[in-house]
């Protein structure tokens, strides 16, 4: 279980999230909407321990570890992993050596990740800089083979389903659903847009943030739907409050 | 011989005095050449360790033949591929054989370290020509031990790549004394058309070695000539700044140098590119990592002299720490209006969000850091046998493990 409490966020002094509270149980697929600037992505980083994130006050705990007590690769190594929307490009920095430390340092196995390159049309990848002139697609395909060797217990994916063309957008979606339905019990946050991912993954519970709140909380077609027809406020209507969405999960 | 000889000394008496142009100078009166004494393989076996680190392989499995110096003494001589041949540059001046090319690549009296290798060099250093057509697979070693403290070694090595020959070569240059010593080696090389040479120099000094490496190179029609230049251990100071003539219409240098640079090191390293004849093209590559109080000037210059010609520079400064400092210094120098001349430069430290980002897949700071370092010194490296790529590649995560 994954558990935000009253948190509190400020990047270069400014206030980015303001008392989020949130709570992911094993297993667990849930969505998280709302417009550019919400805080969405402040959220994620904040879970994995940016330091440019400053936790101002609240608490983050995953599986009764306080999260905020531990370094970002520590985090990494209880089982949390990203897919960042868009990645930081490695020069010099080839995808395959990353790939073979992670399979190493996880105990997962490089053959199966080899596979899923090749199942993803993204084998050509392994033997390029990291993100150094991918294209949006190619960034997802790496950043998804990345999460995939390190096999976490608990996934933020950064829209996972933005710069992707049409066709590839099933191609992401399966290899996502692979790494969540592989037999473990496995949870993820998923930042969305447009919902197109949620087609591929199970779960159906979205969050909506605005100006750095959760506001509510609902089933994420009647959201998306509330959300083209009125703009994120409108959906507010028909949803739970966000402590009622809170206590759903804890 | 014997008057061309005398004249070489001549100039070289008149240049003892000659600063170089660029790098702190030495007063060379602190260093003299090593006393006479009898030399022994045995000192290179037991160090087979420490030559391994600059790419000699003293098993020689994978070597075309062996050329060992201890100080001023050529120790070991071996060639096992046909149509090269290896020899001490004692032995080729006495046979005649590089009448041609002995200071002609490089000027005798270009400055004090030059005047040096020819007046205290005790005229040793390799010499490997390839004859005309023959391309040797294995590479051709070369290595340049010093054990004298104060010590001079200043060997003069000669390589010439005749018509449509190949030849790699591997140079490692390292130290077992913990005093100080001058290190000032001339190369002369010479592909002739059609040839192609690639050169890998490795080089391990320690904080109280000078080092100042003359280079000249001399390239015709159609020639090629590759050199991959690596520095991973703090240096006193050390000075280079090898040139290289493309004479003849599309002939190629591609030069890249790594120099990682602690401690209190000063170094000064560059390259010079003169592109005299028509579609010629060069393309310098220097990557710098400076920490500690190390200072590194690097300088590219590349010179177009003829039409169609195409050159570019890329210097790449990666700071590891606010006491350090690099200077970069390209020159572009057109002296015709046909040519396409480029430079790129950039200096900096290590980006906190590429840190962050391998840190989140599960890798220390410290992990992370070296990852991206071992990046920064990727270079491209071409036209090399992978056994090459891969002693290169050992070296460098042997430098960048050391940061």
């Amino acid at each position: 279980m994954l558990r935000v409490e009253e948190l509190h966020v400020e990047v270069e002094g400014k206030r980015v999230l303001q008392g989020i509270n949130l709570a992911i149980r094993d297993g667990e697929v849930v969505y998280l909407l709302g417009p550019n600037g919400s805080g969405k992505s402040s959220l994620i980083q904040t879970i994995m321990g940016n330091p440019k994130y400053k936790v101002v006050s609240g608490s983050i705990t995953f599986n009764g570890t306080d999260l905020l007590k531990l370094e970002p690769h520590e985090r990494a190594q209880r089982g949390l992993g990203i897919v960042y929307q868009i990645p930081p490009k490695l020069k010099g920095v080839k995808l395959r050596e990353l790939l073979r430390r992670l399979t190493h340092m996880y105990g997962t196995s490089m053959e199966e990740v080899e596979e899923l390159a090749k199942k993803m049309d993204a084998y050509k990848l392994l033997d390029r800089d990291l993100h150094v002139g991918f294209s949006g697609g190619e960034m997802k395909r790496a950043e998804i083979l990345l999460v995939y060797a390190q096999r976490p217990k608990f996934i933020l994916l950064d829209e996972p389903d933005s710069g992707v063309d049409l066709a590839g957008l099933p191609v992401i979606g399966e290899a996502i659903r692979g790494l969540l339905e592989d037999g473990e019990e496995r949870s993820a946050l998923v930042v969305t847009h447009t919902g197109h991912i949620a087609k591929y993954l199970s779960g159906s519970l979205a969050y909506i943030m605005m100006e750095g709140k959760i506001l509510c909380c609902g089933e994420l077609q009647k959201v998306l739907s509330d959300i083209e027809e009125g703009g994120f406020e409108a959906c507010m209507n028909c949803v739970m409050a966000e402590l009622m969405c809170y206590d759903r999960a804890a | 011989m014997i008057e061309l000889l005398e004249e070489v000394r001549e100039r070289a008496k008149r240049a003892l005095n000659k600063p170089s142009k660029y790098g702190p100078d030495v007063d060379i009166s602190q260093f003299s050449p090593p006393p006479e004494r009898p030399y022994t393989l045995d000192l290179i076996r037991a160090n087979a360790h420490l030559l391994a680190s600059v790419g000699i392989d003293v098993t020689e499995a994978n070597r075309s033949g062996s050329y060992y110096q201890l100080d001023q003494e050529a120790v070991q001589i071996s060639v096992k591929s046909k149509g090269l041949t290896v020899m001490s540059l004692k032995q080729a001046l006495k046979e005649g054989i590089i009448d041609d090319y002995y200071w002609k690549a490089v000027p005798v009296d270009l400055d004090k370290y030059t005047a040096v290798a020819e007046l205290m060099g005790n005229h040793q250093g390799y010499v490997f020509i390839v004859e005309k057509g023959v391309k040797v697979e294995k590479p051709v070693q070369s290595c340049l031990l010093m054990s004298t403290p104060g010590a001079i070694q200043a060997p003069h090595n000669i390589v010439v790549v005749e018509e449509g020959a190949e030849l790699h070569v591997i140079t490692g240059c390292t130290t077992m004394m913990e005093k100080a010593g001058l290190h000032a080696g001339v190369s002369e090389f010479y592909v002739k058309k059609g040839g192609k040479l690639t050169y890998t120099m490795i080089h391990a000094w320690d904080e109280e070695t000078h080092v100042r490496p003359r280079t000249g190179v001399i390239v015709e029609e159609g020639g090629e000539y590759i050199s991959h230049y690596i520095n991973m251990t703090p240096t006193a100071s050390l000075q280079t700044n090898p040139r290289v003539r493309l004479v003849g219409e599309g002939a190629r240098a591609y030069l890249s140098s790594i120099v990682v640079s602690k401690e209190n090191s000063l170094m000064d390293v560059g390259s010079t590119v003169y592109l005299e004849a028509p579609e010629t093209s060069a393309e310098i590559v220097s990557k710098t990592i400076t920490k500690d109080f190390a200072e590194v000037v690097t300088r590219g210059t590349i010179v177009a002299m003829a039409p169609d010609t195409k050159g570019h520079i890329e210097c790449d400064g990666l700071m590891l720490s606010s006491t350090s400092r690099i200077l970069t210094v390209p020159e572009l120098d057109a002296r015709h209006s046909d040519v396409t001349l480029s430079h790129e430069a950039a200096v900096g430290k290590l980006e906190e969000e590429q840190i962050f980002y391998l840190m989140s897949r599960g890798f220390t700071e410290e992990e992370a850091t070296s990852i991206l370092v071992r990046g920064f010194m990727d270079v491209k490296l071409e036209g090399l046998p992978e056994e090459l790529k891969r002693q290169i590649e050992v070296a460098i995560a042997m430098a960048a493990a050391g940061l």
